[in-house]
């Protein structure tokens, strides 16, 4: 063909980028100071595994003899997570709307943004800390941390839901005269209800998970129960527990299943 | 509102003096438009892209708030209501949307069933309480645009025509005393557009009421219209009966000539 010469030379158009390079080589370097500096040896891996294998050896076979206080343990740590799902989801409903920057002014949705933000900085259990520290010990603290917990994330997957709608539809139904409310029940919500659901159920799983661990601080449940197992070194009645807590989370898994297609 | 009316007043659908708007200070989109509607029928309003047609239709609902000037209807101010009297005004005001604007979501008899919100408390509306009264003139009105089959069926599964058929229906549902259609055939095919028009006409002739219509299709608009409004720069050009449009207006109104054939 005309115009191609074989013989004149072109740069790969694949450049060697030098950079990457050096960067990539200074990682590894890192990474295996790291190691060294743990004391991540080979020795002490071996050592770790050999405890390992005697914590599961004394938790073979399961202990179920305590079962009234695994019941008693889990129905709380069941009550824990629903309330708190139940409540955190109807105040996230109207904290989502209220931080909507296309349905609110920006003095409504700034501090409620802030509020919802405030709400997610800090792990469940520092806030089960500072609950069970106000409060007292027990359930309470474990459902407001939860409900915190809710609010700091499903609040905030609400309004980025409603931030995404279809403002025509919004528009339409204003025009037809209908108040503010009206206007949220008939053109907002349709659009992002069924996002809702598959948030709230995605919540009500995760508090399932964090209402079993806000026991370790004392707020109720299972997890206290699991605690003092550990301390007392009854590691046939932790992995009763453990079980037990692996049964929850199915069963979570499951209702979420449910309630999801019901509101397809 | 007045009690009573004289007939010379409820004759008087729609009274827009000295109309302004301006987006940003010292940049009038809509310049002082006077345009005084007295007879039911399709009005239709013509001129080029970003002349402020749309602008003047969401200025009569206030889905726009107008800068300065008047808009009576029904006795009052439209431009100085807010409230509950803004959305008294705004439910007698039926819109027909470029793009429909259904809510996708709901079927089709809920987005007819919408057109009544207006009428209702927000709590009849959360526990979805429309009036027998109400659910029956829906149905009727998804006769009326031929849609009955399609009642249940989502709102997003249905062709452009037939959405904009639910859109009508919607505007309809309101009672309006007036009806504003924002270029309603402009996502349509020609066939479906002519439907369209004839739809929004039987409509306007059924209820008495003048329906103002954005429209770029001159031909479309002279054919169904008993007034044409020519737009151009954010003034009216033209007003009067299709008949008296002169491509010397057209040239007027939507500038160059090479389009006209």
């Amino acid at each position: 063909m005309a115009g191609i010469n074989p013989n004149q030379h072109r740069g790969n158009p694949f450049k060697h980028n030098w950079l990457a390079s050096a960067i990539w080589l200074i990682v590894v370097c890192y990474v295996v100071y790291m190691f060294n500096a743990m004391d991540l040896s080979w020795g002490r891996i071996n050592e770790g595994l050999g405890h390992a294998g005697n914590l599961l050896g004394r938790m073979v076979p399961p202990n179920f003899s305590r079962w009234s206080l695994l019941l008693s343990g889990l129905i709380e740590s069941l009550e824990i997570a629903i309330i708190a799902s139940i409540c955190g989801i109807f105040i996230s409903l109207f904290m989502g709307l209220f931080a909507a920057r296309n349905m609110m002014p920006n003095w409504i949705s700034t501090p409620v943004r802030t509020l919802i933000a405030l709400c997610r900085t800090f792990h469940p259990v520092i806030i089960a800390i500072l609950f069970v520290k106000s409060v007292g010990f027990g359930a309470l603290a474990g459902i407001l941390t939860l409900i915190v917990a809710s609010i700091g994330f499903i609040a905030k997957l609400f309004a980025e839901a409603i931030e995404e709608i279809s403002l025509k539809q919004v528009e339409a139904i204003r025009a037809t005269g209908a108040g503010f409310t009206s206007i949220i029940l008939f053109s907002v919500m349709p659009q992002v209800f069924a996002r809702f659901i598959g948030f709230s159920t995605y919540q009500l799983d995760s508090n399932l998970r964090n209402s079993t661990m806000v026991g370790i601080v004392g707020a109720g449940g299972l997890g206290g129960t699991l605690f003092s197992a550990f301390q007392r070194f009854d590691y046939d009645f932790v992995a009763a527990i453990l079980i037990v807590i692996i049964a929850l989370i199915m069963f979570g898994e499951f209702l979420s299943n449910i309630v999801r297609s019901i509101f397809r | 509102m007045p009690v009573t009316q004289n007939t010379a007043e409820r004759a008087n659908f729609l009274e827009i003096r000295h109309l302004k708007k301006e987006y940003t200070a010292g940049n009038p989109i809509l310049k002082g438009i006077d345009i005084s509607i007295t007879e039911p029928g399709i009005v239709a309003i013509i001129g080029p892209s970003g002349t402020g047609k749309s602008t003047l239709l969401r200025c009569i609902n206030r889905l726009i708030d107008p800068t300065a000037g008047e808009i009576i209807f029904d006795g009052a101010d439209l431009c100085s209501a807010k409230g509950a009297q803004l959305r008294m005004l705004r439910r007698q005001v039926g819109m027909v949307f470029q793009e429909y604007n259904l809510v996708e979501r709901l079927t089709v008899i809920e987005n007819v069933l919408t057109g009544r919100l207006g009428y209702m408390s927000a709590w009849k509306a959360w526990r979805r309480n429309f009036s027998q009264d109400d659910i029956n003139t829906a149905f009727d009105l998804l006769d009326a645009v031929g849609l009955t089959e399609h009642a249940s069926k989502r709102a997003d599964s249905l062709s452009g025509g037939q959405r904009q058929r639910v859109g009508i229906a919607r505007a309809v549902m309101q009672n309006p005393r007036i009806l504003l259609a924002d270029e309603p055939t402009s996502s349509l095919d020609p066939k479906t557009a002519v439907e369209i028009m004839e739809l929004l006409e039987r409509f306007a002739e059924e209820k008495n009421i003048p329906a103002l219509v954005n429209i770029h299709d001159v031909k479309l608009a002279s054919r169904f219209a008993k007034r044409m409004i020519g737009m151009s720069n954010g003034v009216v050009v033209y007003d009067g009966p299709p008949e008296g449009i002169t491509d010397e207006h057209l040239k007027q109104i939507y500038g160059g000539e090479s389009w006209l054939v």
